[in-house]
Order: C-alpha cells, then structure tokens, then sequence
C-alpha cells in the first residue's frame, strides 16, 4: 500500500525490537548451557560461549533424576492428553449439536473455570486425594490434569464439531447411515485433525504444569520434570548456573517441538471456539 | 440430490430397517445426549465443582493440618482476621499492582505487535515463530531462563549495561527496588504470545475494504485505526485483557522460581502467600478464606468487564 518510506524504516526497526526482546532470553540460556564453568563464573560473560561444552549436560543428569522425572512427566501428560480428549469429545459433539441447558452450563463452566484461583481448588483436592490414597502419586495428578485441561479442550473441539457441516451428517444418516456408523464414518474423520491438536495441546500444557504437581508429589522418585528443575535452585537461591540451564533447555524441547506442529491448529481452534454460529 | 435420497431410501428398506431420518437428524436423543455428556461431566463435578464448593466451605471452618480434634465451623472468623492480617493486605496490594502492571503493557506491546504482523512486512515469519517460543515453554524454565539474565556476575543485563557504560548494573532480584519491576518484565514477556495471536485472529476480522476506504477519503494512520480498526477489534481486546488480568492475578510459578515472593515478602503475591499458609503452615482454613477473597477481586474484574462489553454494544 501506500505507506512512505520513513513509516516502513519505523515498522521494521520496532519489528527488529520485538525480536531482540523475545529472542534474547532465550538465546541467552542455550548460551548459558553450552559454557563450561570457568566462563560462567567471568565476570564478563560473552554471547557466544569460547569453549562450549556438553560437560554441563552429564553434570545436570548426575546431579538429578532428570531421566526418571522426564519419564514421570511423560506419564502424566500423555495420560492427560488421552484422557482429556476422549472424555471431552464426545460431549463437544453434545454441546455443538444442541443448544440445551446442558450446553449453556458447560459454557458457563469453562468461563468460569478460568477465573478460580488454584489456591481454592487445590486444598480440597489435596484432602480428597489423601482420602482416596491418590496423593503422592502419577495417577492422582493425571486425574487434576484431565480436569485441569477439560475446559480449554472443550472449547477448542466445540469449534471443531461445528466445523464439520450437519448437512452432512443428515445427508448420511437419509442415506441409512445408523447412528454410530455415521459418527465414525462420517464425522470422526473429518474431527481427526483437530481432536490430535487438542491432544497435543493438552499434553504441553501437562508436561509444562508446576503448582499442582509442586503440591500434590511429594518423593523425588515421583516428582515432575519442572520440580525436579527447581531443585537445581539451592534455599539461598544460589544455582550452579550451567547443569541447571543445560536441564532447563532439555525440559523445553518437547513443548517446543509439538507446539510447531499445532501452532496453526491452535491458532484457528481458539477463533473457531470464539465464533459463534 | 432427490436421486442420492431415493437410492438411500431404498438402500434402507433392502436392510430391513424402518426410516427413522426424523429422529435421527441431529444423531442425538435425549438418552444419547447424556450418555455422551457423563464420561466428562463426572470428573468435572467430582474434581472441579464439588472441590470448589468444598474449598469455599473450608473457608468457614477451622481445617488444620496434622490436627487430631476433628474440624468446627467457626463462622466468619477467618475472614475477620484477615482482615487485620497486614501482611496479607500487602501481599495483596503487590498482588493488584503485579497483574495491572503485567495485563495493561502486556496488551500495549502485543497491540503493536500484531499490527506489525498484520503489515506485509519481511521477517514476519521469524517474529510470528518467536512469538511462539514463550507460550510453548514451561513456566518454571521462563523463571529459570529471566534468573541468567538477570544474574548479577555472569548475567546479560549487567554486562550490557556495563558495555554501554551505564554503570555497574545491580542485583536485580534481590533489590528492594527492583524485585517487583524485574518480575513484572518477566510477567509481560512471558503472556505477551497469547495475546498477540488473538489479536492478530481479531485482526484478521477487520473489514479490509472499510480500512482502503477510509485511506482513500485521506484518513491518517490513528484515525484509521480509531474509527475502523478499533471498533473491530474491541471485542477480542476487552474479552483477552479481562482473562489476561485473571490469569496474572492467580499466576504462580514464574515468581516462585524467580524469587519465591522474596526480598523481604517485596514480590509475594496472593497466591504465594496462599500456598505457603496451606502447605507449609498446615491452615487450610484460613488459605481457603484467602482464596475466596479472591475470587471477590476476580468477580468485580469480570462485572466491569462485562460492563464494558454491554456499552460497546449500545455504541454498535
């Protein structure tokens, strides 16, 4: 369009600000992991270290379980995830389909979801698991995840469900299409795509979560990859800077990959969901 | 498409099965409907209504932990303690002041980015991948992350600031002075990608033709978006804002890493505080009153807001 010269020289120089201010942090830790300590200790650290090294790595795994909590926080997440999604489809296919009181309760419920401090839910949720002996242990977190994850799980397939054309599921079942054949012949393809990226979806936010986790695991043998991160962090608040930025690197690699994959989907689910038909 | 219906109805009667496209329209009938709904509606009021409604009515109770006389109602008596609880009202205070401090340059940066995104600009590619990376992250390793570049010996701060000539740089996390703005940084970096994309999605729903319009008839670039962008975007902008305020007001994690509420309770926010009388002095009862104090704060938030939006409605 017809935007001048000096306006377009002022858009790229905020541009080119925006991405000094949300890559530097991050590039600062992949340079902090790769440092070996006598650089870390200088008192003046470079970007790129002299003599990277991969010592902090093995050092980040002897000092903690990092393979045992990757593998606690894989359980958990892929529970959530798989949970989360076949509980939370079948009633956003409800919730889009007919505008029941059922529906408006739900909405109403993944709005105001949002709003509860976790304080309030978490000291009768650490009484209830204690009581059901589920505390202290994957399978009890799984359960707070799935609940955790349901609303924005629903709200993103309720935008999915609408997506696929009731045209279609009439022309179907006219076709003598039973019921059940024509939701897994008609319907579940067409949903396919977004039921993976809410799954994925769910799994970063699990695989990502600290309060609950912080609360409800007590062993070491049992706790989470981002408690496990906090331990590196002495009671002083004194941490050995290059195992714990070599871990913390390693506990983001997973989000960061799935997150590229959806990216797109999430995007278009989250407007999907807010469009009102 | 009559001929497609024809063969279908036929297809129906050679299987024998009486045509039932009436009820069948939407596939749900009334037992369908909850037999579809329940799988997800039991853990929802089982693990998240009944634990709300019990953590209110803890609130009222003495609750301990470690106790062996059994739990009593003790009325409102939380909740007047509280009230003389200085230390709470302050937490309180840096409670309010972190969320409006995070939520309103959240918004402002993110505004500018997606106007730049929405721009046919190079490089836009690099900057809607950037944006990404603080959203995907876990927010113990955001904490982590701001904790090097904060750090007063080996962190980039510092040493750019001494680059630059511009002084010795200073213990960020530790200063008295500058706990709660150095946190507040990390509080906008780290929510500024949701809000980017849906503004940009509420972008993406301006009317572009209005936009060229309004360029023909010679309006500059702030009245353009005052009078066509903005009124487009308004909705997206108060809804995101509201739930952005919410979200900083509960958050947890990146202030715990970063400087667990300390130096000297500056940073301590509500949901800190909280935590600490719960799980480390044991008063389920009077954290549970704290957290119902909140959801007091929460609840005027959501009223104005949807104030606002009821008024954005009479301007349309």
């Amino acid at each position: 369009m017809r935007t001048g010269a000096a306006a377009r020289a002022g858009q790229y120089a905020a541009l080119v600000a925006y991405l000094v201010f949300l890559a530097f942090p991050f590039l600062w830790l992949v340079s902090t992991a790769f440092k070996p300590p006598r650089e870390l200790g200088s008192l003046h650290p470079t970007w790129i270290p002299h003599d990277p090294t991969l010592a902090n790595f093995r050092q980040a795994f002897d000092e903690q379980p990092l393979l045992r909590a990757a593998l606690n926080s894989l359980v958990a997440a892929l529970g959530a995830a798989v949970v989360a999604v076949l509980i939370a489809t079948p009633m956003a296919y409800v919730i889009a389909r007919r505008r029941t009181l059922l529906a408006r309760a739900a909405t109403g419920w993944v709005v105001v979801s949002q709003a509860f401090p976790f304080v309030l839910v978490i000291i009768p949720l650490f009484l209830v698991l204690k009581n059901l002996r589920l505390i202290d242990s994957v399978p009890g977190l799984v359960m707070v995840y799935v609940v955790w994850a349901l609303p924005f799980a629903l709200w993103m397939l309720v935008g999915y469900v609408r997506a696929v054309p009731v045209q279609l599921e009439e022309a179907a079942a006219v076709d003598g299409a039973g019921r059940l054949r024509t939701l897994v012949s008609v319907t579940a393809p067409l949903l396919a795509p977004g039921v993976v990226a809410t799954a994925l979806f769910a799994f970063v936010t699990a695989w990502n979560e600290f309060f609950f986790a912080l609360v409800l695991l007590k062993t070491p043998e049992k706790q989470t990859l981002p408690v496990v991160l906090t331990h590196f962090i002495g009671a002083e608040g004194v941490a050995d800077l290059g195992p714990l930025a070599a871990a913390a690197c390693l506990a983001t690699l997973p989000s960061l990959v799935v997150f590229a994959v959806i990216q797109r989907r999430i995007t278009s689910g989250m407007l999907a969901g807010a469009v009102k038909s | 498409m009559t001929s497609v219906t024809e063969a279908g109805r036929e297809r129906t009667r050679k299987a024998g099965r009486t045509p039932r496209a009436g009820r069948e329209r939407s596939l749900l009938d009334r037992h369908g409907a909850w037999f579809l709904v329940l799988p997800a509606l039991l853990p929802i009021l089982v693990l998240s209504v009944g634990p709300l409604l019990y953590g209110i009515a803890l609130a009222f109770t003495d609750a301990q932990s470690g106790r062996t006389a059994p739990t009593q109602w003790i009325g409102t008596l939380n909740f007047r303690d509280l009230l003389h609880d200085t230390l709470f009202w302050e937490s309180f205070r840096i409670g309010l002041v972190w969320a409006a401090g995070v939520t309103v340059p959240q918004f402002l940066l993110a505004l500018g980015l997606a106007l730049l995104l929405h721009q046919d600009l190079r490089l836009r590619w690099l900057a809607r991948a950037l944006a990404i990376v603080p959203w995907a992250m876990p927010e113990v390793v955001v904490g982590v992350m701001w904790r090097l570049v904060y750090n007063p010996d080996a962190g980039i701060l510092n040493e750019t600031l001494r680059d630059l000539g511009l002084g010795d740089g200073r213990d960020w996390l530790s200063g008295l002075a500058t706990a709660l703005p150095a946190v507040i940084v990390v509080g906008v970096w780290a929510g500024m990608p949701q809000t980017t994309v849906a503004l940009l999605a509420g972008l993406q729903n301006t009317p572009r033709e209005l936009h060229e319009a309004a360029a023909v008839d010679g309006a500059g670039a702030w009245r353009r978006f005052r009078t066509v962008t903005w009124p487009a975007l308004r909705p997206v902008a108060l809804a995101i804002t509201a739930l952005n305020f919410i979200w900083n007001f509960n958050s947890f994690a990146l202030v715990y890493v970063l400087t667990n509420g300390g130096p000297g309770g500056r940073t301590r926010l509500p949901m800190l505080f909280a935590y600490e009388e719960a799980f480390r002095f044991g008063q389920y009862g009077y954290a549970a009153a704290m957290g119902c104090v909140m959801v007091a704060v929460i609840s005027v938030v959501l009223a104005l807001h949807l104030v606002g939006r009821l008024r954005g409605g009479e301007d349309a």
